[in-house]
């Protein structure tokens, strides 16, 4: 059935993605030459030793962030994968869940706090952020392959967009939960507003910002096997194929690597998190 | 000439630390409307609806080295009438003058030095950066004045000494009580070096027992340090007990500006009546305050058959004694005084005891009961200069107590419990001895 009135939202957006296209080709480029340029260096940083060497360096580090328990578990942890056969993929996701993770906190750590201290631009943010959000994740897919060209590029790119948003609003939220008697403490002894956020607001606000930070790591980790479809490869390329040649074994083997990533990954956050200077009193 | 002028400029400037005047703090979608409103005669609870009037035509002027008192219930407009007092509100209207510079009006920059260098505050729940250790809260201020960290440390372990935390300097707030985290909060306020410290009901929420200890402890340090001090308080008892002067608000407005004996003894109308009745009366009146013009008084030089005639027309059983420069020297009995006069001596200075120590104008009553138990006859105040400035007999005491009026100018003061020599018998030993005078 023919709608009474069709908006043409599809043709615009076509025609608004060729114009980026072609305007804004040399930009895009240099993007994808700079991601491209990072994400090949990480990966090389996993992948050129042998896998024993970052697996225990790996483990140092779940020790040194939370305790010896977490430090057992994420070796025998990555000693799962390299069974399954799952190291190299593990890797090459790794490195495109760091890559995306530190852009996306360079980007939105400044943007929650714009957004904590004005009420305009909260209310400008708030609904970008709705949307980047909630858009279905493989959406973003399309445009980021026709700017970045199929690849590991465009995989990033979405996975940066769609990660977004929780950056942002843990800031944010972290920020305005400070308690505004310090605050006020801070400018009533003739403080800067820039000392006050570096001082007082962003050390109050750093265990809300750490579980924004952790969040933003979860995010990216379960857009990586959706980024597989556009050729990132990694897991999730893996986790695509075995959807294509239905093959249950192989889509569980890669999986199960995306879980240990995971629970590594959030352990280790979070205890960043909770080590904050805050309580730092109280627990020595 | 030119020096002169600026001279007493400078004279104006070191009196009053701190002037308000027709200050409006307004919250809402039209400040200036509810502004011309309230002028209008309007009254705030009306215009709800276009903003809301926290703080109403406030003005007042703070001496330098003065306790001023904010006093309110909560939703009076105290805490924002505080917090324009350093900028942290803009005024919607008016001026407050910090040191010569109207810091409604001055820029971010210069706001930022003024909070530096002259006006600090304390906050109720202390506002410490938890974060920091207690010396590196002290040192806050410091820090921010950009002073080299060796040194604003070593000066914020000397105030932290002053306020009773030596070796605490390395915990973290959150170990200390609330009454010590306070301490680091006017530890931090001190170090700043600021002539004026605003405390917002500073002292509110620690326990009664500390809050004692801490109001007696900014006494002593204000002495020490001559800070100007504007105090916000709902306690009436806190406000009487700091304040050399208390301003008392009420629904956005000052209801009366007066030292707290001027708002226990006059209060500018039935809302500070009120609020004064729970007072405890014994901390803030002295004796000085309620005592009553001495009636029963004799010279020295006067002689017994003055003294026992002073007595017998005032039907007391004892007297004060003074001399010319009308010096307390102690009491005389009637008995005594009649034994001299029936011995024709007229030396009246050989029968004056000293056993009832004077009491000093500026002590409280709550210190002058047991005494006023133990002394049969009125307390005598005597002023610095050992001057007999008045008396505090018992009944004047209760009456303090009770607000009713002390003085019913019909019983002469000295309510001696032993009663007096009947009238006949004095006057038939005066007349006895008529020749003697």
């Amino acid at each position: 059935m023919e709608p009474m009135f069709r908006i043409p939202l599809g043709d615009w957006v076509e025609i608004g993605l060729d114009w980026l296209t072609t305007t804004l080709d040399a930009v895009f480029d240099f993007i994808r030459a700079i991601l491209v340029g990072a994400y090949d260096g990480i990966e090389w940083l996993f992948s050129a030793p042998p896998y024993w060497v970052v697996i225990v360096v790996f483990a140092a580090i779940a020790w040194w962030a939370s305790g010896w328990k977490l430090g057992v578990g994420t070796a025998f942890g990555f000693a799962v994968i390299v069974g399954v056969n799952q190291w190299e993929n593990a890797m090459n996701s790794l490195a495109l869940v760091l890559i995306a993770t530190v852009v996306t906190v360079v980007i939105s750590i400044p943007l929650g706090i714009w957004a904590a201290s004005s009420n305009r631009a909260s209310a400008i943010i708030k609904p970008i952020l709705d949307f980047m959000q909630t858009m279905p994740a493989m959406v973003y897919l399309i445009p980021a392959l026709v700017m970045f060209r199929v690849g590991v590029v465009p995989g990033i790119v979405a996975t940066i967009i769609f990660s977004m948003a929780p950056g942002v609003r843990f800031t944010e939220l972290g920020i305005r939960g400070v308690d505004q008697e310090v605050v006020e403490a801070g400018h009533a002894f003739g403080s800067s507003p820039a000392r006050i956020l570096r001082q007082i607001q962003l050390p109050l606000a750093r265990p809300t910002i750490m579980a924004g930070v952790n969040q933003v790591i979860m995010l990216s980790l379960s857009m990586v096997v959706i980024a597989g479809m556009v050729g990132a490869g990694g897991l999730g390329g893996d986790v695509v194929a075995s959807l294509s040649r239905i093959d249950a074994g192989l889509g569980f083997e890669a999986g199960i690597a995306v879980v240990i990533l995971a629970i590594f990954l959030d352990r280790v956050t979070a205890s960043f998190g909770k080590n904050t200077a805050g309580t730092r009193g109280k627990n020595s | 000439m030119y020096e002169a002028t600026n001279e007493q400029n400078n004279d104006a400037e070191n009196a009053i630390a701190l002037s308000v005047k027709n200050l409006y703090k307004v919250f809402g979608k039209r400040p200036a409307e509810v502004i011309k409103r309230l002028k209008g005669g309007k009254k705030r609870d009306e215009l709800t609806a276009l903003g809301t009037a926290a703080v109403i035509d406030a003005s007042f002027e703070v001496k330098k080295g003065e306790i001023f008192v904010v006093m309110g219930l909560s939703g009076s407009g105290k805490s924002t009438l505080i917090r324009t007092l350093n900028g942290l509100w803009s005024p919607t209207e008016g001026s407050v003058v910090v040191g010569g510079s109207d810091i409604s009006k001055v820029s971010d920059k210069e706001l930022r030095r003024v909070r530096q260098q002259k006006i600090s505050m304390v906050f109720q729940h202390f506002a410490l950066m938890p974060h920091r250790t207690v010396l590196e809260n002290a040192a806050y201020a410091l820090e921010v004045q950009g002073v080299a960290k060796p040194e604003r440390l070593a000066r914020a372990e000397k105030i932290l000494s002053l306020v009773g935390l030596e070796g605490w300097g390395e915990k973290y707030p959150g170990e200390l009580s609330g009454g010590m985290q306070q301490r680091v909060g006017l530890a931090r306020a001190l170090c700043a070096e600021t002539d004026i410290l605003l405390m917002d009901e500073a002292f509110s929420a620690l326990d009664p027992l500390i809050r004692r200890e801490m109001q007696e402890q900014l006494v002593l340090l204000q002495s020490e340090l001559d800070k100007t001090i504007i105090f916000i308080t709902h306690d009436l008892n806190e406000a009487m007990f700091l304040g050399d002067r208390i301003a008392v608000m009420r629904d956005g407005e000052i209801v009366q500006i007066g030292t707290p004996d001027e708002i226990l003894t006059h209060p500018a109308n039935d809302y500070v009546a009120q609020f004064v009745q729970d007072v405890d009366r014994t901390r803030v009146l002295t004796a000085g305050g309620v005592m009553e013009p001495p009636l029963a008084v004799v010279n020295l030089s006067g002689g017994p058959r003055n003294a026992l005639r002073t007595m017998r027309d005032l039907q007391v059983s004892a007297a004060f004694v003074v001399d010319r420069r009308r010096n307390y020297l102690g009491i005389v009995r009637d008995r005594d005084v009649m034994k001299q006069v029936e011995a024709h001596s007229s030396d009246l200075g050989a029968v004056v005891r000293v056993g009832i120590d004077p009491v000093s104008p500026e002590t409280s009553l709550n210190d002058l009961f047991g005494r006023a138990v133990e002394s049969p006859i009125p307390l005598p105040v005597v002023d610095d200069a050992g001057r007999l400035v008045g008396a505090l007999p018992r009944v004047t005491l209760l009456a303090a107590l009770g607000n009713v009026p002390s003085t019913t100018g019909e019983f002469p003061v000295v309510d001696a419990v032993v009663a007096p020599i009947p009238e006949q018998v004095v006057t038939a030993a005066l007349a006895l001895t008529e020749g003697d005078a």
